[in-house]
């Protein structure tokens, strides 16, 4: 989940995350040394008392700064193409659970065996425990199994919503009639936290998502329960 | 024709639906939609010819575990764990009723229902 004077991406949960905040990191730096380079030319520029005028061409130079920002963009374009690719791999998935957005809750369903459905609502401040996160509880989480592929299919009962889990690099945009799918992949147990990230009326800052990732033997003594 | 609603999928190896080549990018509407029908239509055939429609069992599977209940069937009202029980464990249930809810606009007729009344838009 999101911390205080936070500057940077969560802490990556799934592998695909873990690419993207490297490839981050590299863009970033790139980022910081092309604007370090620069305002050290303008103040160079702004500072010196030398002149001239009768510039008539600068083959070399110019020659320099249209080569070099090239290779910078393929330096960029790569790694982020290789991620790109790798988030379209064909998987396996072991799971499948659907998601359907609701102004303004989100409901689930786990229908690969038993019909196990349920909503998920925000549990509103006034009634957060102590130690609780104000807008980010839910009611009812959704528990899934960690470490095991898990498609995620993605839709809407009523207007545009976004499922997004930002530790685990997924937003999604539920749309009505549309059934879109993700792949999900948690790496380690925990509660990731999530919000709607379309607008969607009045509440759409007020319906989260949270993930409960526990060992498969826990998931299925919670399926077993809920159903 | 076999009712949705009644078929369970049998306790057997069913896991999830596999990788579906025809589908494979992020829009898997046609996927869901493409299995309702091949079920449908398996058992249509199946059931004129006097066959068992257990080999229509796969695409009924699929299905089910693809669409969204709401587009295929009315449901059956709302889940709940069962007694309402809090359970030790490391999951916690609901542990209060979910707020009213306003009225729901009308809803869109689901496929059973448009299949059973005779105006499914699909060729069966």
């Amino acid at each position: 989940m999101a911390y205080p004077f936070q500057l940077g991406l969560q802490d990556a949960t799934s592998p695909i995350m873990e690419e993207l905040l490297h490839f981050h990191d590299h863009a970033l730096m790139i980022v910081f040394l092309i604007s370090s380079l620069v305002l050290y030319i303008i103040s160079l520029m702004l500072t010196t008392k030398l002149t001239h005028t009768s510039t008539m061409d600068a083959q070399e130079v110019e020659t320099v700064w249209t080569i070099l920002p090239a290779i910078i963009l393929i330096l960029i374009a790569l790694p982020s193409l290789r991620i790109l690719y790798m988030m379209d791999e064909i998987n396996n998935p072991s799971l499948t659970v659907k998601t359907m957005g609701h102004q303004w809750y989100w409901s689930y369903e786990y229908t690969d065996y038993e019909d196990l459905n349920f909503d998920s609502y925000m549990i509103p401040t006034q009634e957060l425990k102590p130690g609780e996160l104000r807008l980010l509880e839910v009611d009812n989480r959704v528990v899934l199994p960690m470490e095991m592929t898990i498609r995620m299919l993605i839709s809407s009962e009523d207007v545009l919503h976004s499922w997004a889990v930002p530790s685990l690099g997924l937003k999604t945009d539920a749309i009505p009639g549309r059934l879109n799918q993700t792949t999900l992949m948690a790496m380690r147990p925990g509660l990731y936290y999530g919000q709607c990230s379309e607008i969607c009326g009045s509440n759409h800052s007020f319906m989260p998502i949270v993930l409960e990732m526990v060992p498969l033997s826990y998931f299925e003594t919670w399926s077993a329960l809920m159903v | 024709m076999l009712d949705v609603d009644s078929q369970k999928p049998p306790k057997g190896k069913w896991s999830t639906p596999p990788f579906d080549p025809r589908f494979p990018n992020q829009n898997q509407t046609r996927n869901c939609y493409q299995n309702f029908l091949d079920y449908h239509r398996c058992v249509k055939r199946m059931s004129r010819r006097g066959k068992s429609a257990q080999p229509c069992e796969y695409y009924f599977r699929v299905f089910h575990s693809l669409c969204p209940r709401s587009w295929v069937s009315r449901p059956r009202g709302r889940r709940r764990p069962a007694g309402g029980a809090r359970v030790e464990g490391p999951v916690q249930l609901s542990r209060r009723p979910p707020p009213p809810r306003p009225p729901a606009p009308p809803q869109v007729q689901r496929w059973t229902e448009q299949i059973q009344e005779g105006t499914f838009a699909g060729k069966i």
